[in-house]
Formats: structure tokens, sequence, C-alpha cells
């Protein structure tokens, strides 16, 4: 009944818009596991272009690689091997699910029920992963001996 | 009239008497008289006017809405005693001529289906419904955008029947099982729904886009027709149905509860295997 116009929620509302595209397509549980997809394939082809690098060092010399190779070992690097694992592993797993709503007659039906199964693949094998990955640099951070 | 709505009332007359001219602008002026059981709610649309507006903007109205009431409600509302300017397409406003396809709480779909009681805000809380035109098409005014790249997509796929035959004298006959084979994108009304939900469509204008391979789908697996190979051929192309990348956003648009990812793979499916 009130015609309320606000002018001003209208200009704070424009500042934080960008490009005039309106808000994010709140889209299907398919739609955030292909975003999840490309962000993953990225990251890993960003992996593989410095992993090709540093492999290619044993060309230079075999003692520029191990230089390189042991400017590995510190914790960041293995959050980061850890987060290499999830994002190899997470593409791996919903690649076979894409290939499946393709090439299997069922697939699209059942491409919600294919997600949350991969996603529980995904959990049951990073925890273990998890813990024997960051089991050495956590007890050489904080480990007693 | 209930407290809270004496209340709201008041609060028009406050606002009311700068924003009259504004308002009253094509609009039929005095409101309608609010039924019981009313609630207010904030209908937030994202309005773009191309003589005045350099980019889209967004503006709120308090609209009386009763549960059963449908989105459409809540903008004719708005058009007829609001502000007259606002644009939209409807013809039959009952989910039949698909014309009233608007992005609604982020998602597409036929602001004559949704009803305001599925959108109502949990524990009590005001309920703001947002309102923008559907994505990836050239926004003409407010949320009429303009359907001529995807009734072109539509047109390419030679959605009629083809048969090279002698006509017959009576109908063409097909059995049960036949017309089950595309019964589902028979169903098809052309809103653009599952077109602009598409990811790959919002920045590949080119692609065919869901509702084009639909329409293909609907002849090409038709007993009747005989041109499902030159179909084919179409969607083989770059822009065809392998740019699809089964996000799903258009079977869970679909208005018509279609099940449009399954026709793209189906149609993925002839061209790889040569099975029509």
């Amino acid at each position: 009944m009130a015609s309320t116009t606000a002018p001003a929620a209208g200009a704070t509302e424009r500042a934080g818009d960008s490009r005039g595209g309106g808000t994010l397509y709140r889209g299907d549980l398919g739609m955030w596991s292909w975003v999840a997809h490309r962000i993953t394939g990225v990251l890993t082809f960003f992996f593989l272009f410095a992993h090709v690098l540093d492999t290619a060092l044993v060309r230079v010399s075999p003692n520029a690689y191990d230089k390189v190779i042991e400017t590995y070992k510190n914790p960041i690097v293995n959050l980061f091997e850890l987060g290499l694992v999830g994002a190899v592993l997470y593409h791996a797993l919903n690649g076979i699910r894409v290939m499946l709503v393709d090439f299997w007659s069922k697939g699209p039906k059942y491409q919600r029920p294919m997600l949350w199964i991969i996603l529980a693949i995904w959990v049951v094998v990073m925890i273990p992963g998890a813990y024997f990955m960051l089991e050495r640099t956590v007890s050489n951070l904080f480990g007693g001996k | 009239m209930t407290a809270s709505a004496t209340s709201a009332a008041s609060a028009q007359d406050n606002t009311s008497a700068g924003q009259d001219k504004t308002n009253a602008a094509g609009s039929r002026g005095s409101q309608p008289p609010v039924p019981e059981g009313a609630i207010t709610i904030t209908v937030k649309i994202r309005r773009f006017n191309t003589e005045f507006d350099d980019e889209p903007r967004w503006e709120s109205f308090q609209v009386p809405a009763l549960p059963t009431d449908r989105v459409l409600n809540l903008l004719h509302h708005v058009k007829w005693y609001l502000d007259g300017t606002l644009t939209f397409r409807r013809s039959c406003a009952h989910g039949i001529c698909g014309s009233d396809a608007m992005r609604i709480n982020g998602v597409n779909r036929l602001a004559c289906k949704v009803l305001v009681k599925d959108l109502l805000a949990g524990g009590g809380k005001a309920t703001t419904i947002t309102i923008e035109p559907i994505k990836g098409l050239p926004v003409h005014k407010d949320l009429l955008v303009d359907m001529e790249p995807f009734f072109e997509a539509f047109r390419a796929v030679k959605p009629y029947l083809i048969n090279y035959g002698q006509e017959p004298t009576r109908e063409r006959i097909q059995s049960a099982a036949d017309r089950e084979r595309f019964d589902d994108t028979t169903k098809c009304i052309l809103c653009a729904c599952c077109t602009t939900s598409c990811p790959v469509y919002w920045t590949e204008g080119s692609y065919f886009g869901p509702a084009a391979i639909v329409n293909a789908h609907r002849f090409i697996f038709d007993s009747r027709d005989e041109a499902a190979e030159e179909r084919l051929d179409i969607l083989n192309d770059v822009d065809g149905v392998w740019r699809c990348r089964t996000t799903f956003n258009c079977t869970d648009a679909c208005p018509r509860g279609i099940q449009v990812t399954k026709a793209i793979q189906e149609v993925k499916r002839a061209l790889l295997f040569k099975r029509v």
C-alpha cells in the first residue's frame, strides 16, 4: 500500500553493483559443481606449469634442482600440496560424474546423487590423506621431540 | 483494517507528498482496498530506461500481498497503482504463453507461476522479492528484453515437420511408443527461462542455447520427421550441443518441467552413436 521508492537505498545498492550484471544467478547444484570443476582445473594447470619448470631444472643441473626442491620443504608448501591433492581429487571425481552424465542414459537423472557420492568419496579420501600429509609438518611444528 | 495496515497507510502519507509526481506517472492512481490477511512485501526491481539511465538501477516498492498471490500480481500492483512506467511482458498470466520469464530471487521463473507464499522469509522477517530481467539478452526497458537472438536460434534448428514423402490423405500414424520418445520436449513454450539460465549462453551468445536444442530434439526423435540428419548437422556445430557443460540450470529453470539437460544429452548421444 505504501509507495516508498527509497532513492537513498537505491543509490547505495547501485554502488555495490558492477557492469549492470545484477545479482548472482542462484543456479542448480550442477552449476556450482561446474564452477568448482573449472577452478580446480585452473589450479591444477598452474601446478603443472610450475611442476614442469622445476622438474626441467634437472636438465640445468641436479644441484639447482635439489636447491629448489629444498625450498619446498616448509609448512606452507605442505598446505599447498594438500590443496593440490584436494583439487585434483575433486576434478577427477567430478570428471567421472560429468562423463556419466554425458554417456550414461540415466546420468542426467542421477546427477545430484552422483554429486553427493563424489563429495562423500572426496571427504572419505581427504581425511586420512590430510592426516598422513600433514602429520610430519604438524609434529615438526608442535611436536615435543 | 488491522493496526499494521493503518500504520503502513500513514507511512505512505509521509512519503507520498514528494513522490506523487513520479509514482502517478501512467498509473491508475488511487489504490485498491487491501485484502484481509495481506502482508507488506518489498519488491526490489532491477530497472533500466535507456532514455534516462546510464546503467540499470534498483528500485524498491512496498506492495501488499496475500500468500496466495503470484509474483505477477505484485508487478501488476506496482504498474497499476505505484509506478505506471514499470515495463514487463505478460500475456495469458497462467503459465502457458511464456511471456513473463524473469529472474525472481536469483533464478529464472515465470512470474505467473511463482506464489508469494513460497518466497516468504522465515521467522516472521520482512520479505524482499528481487526481480531482474532474464540474463544474456539485451534489455530494452526494465524487465523487457530483446527476444530476437533467442528466436533466431530457435528458427535455425528448423522447428517444424519436414517429410519428403508422399503426403498422406489422412493423419500421419505414429505408435504410442514412438510418440513417447519426444513427449517431454513438446511441452516447450519458448519462454527463454532455460536459455537465459545457461552460464555458457551468458558469455557466448552464439551458442544455440537449451531452448533451440529442445525444439530440435522434438523433431529429431519424431518418427514422422525425415530431417533428423539436417538438424543434427546444424547442432554438430561448435555453437551447437557441444557447448553444453551440463550445469543443469536449464532443467532447474524450466517452468514446464522439461528435462532439458537430458534432451541435450540425447542429442549429443545421437550425434556420437548415430542412434536416432
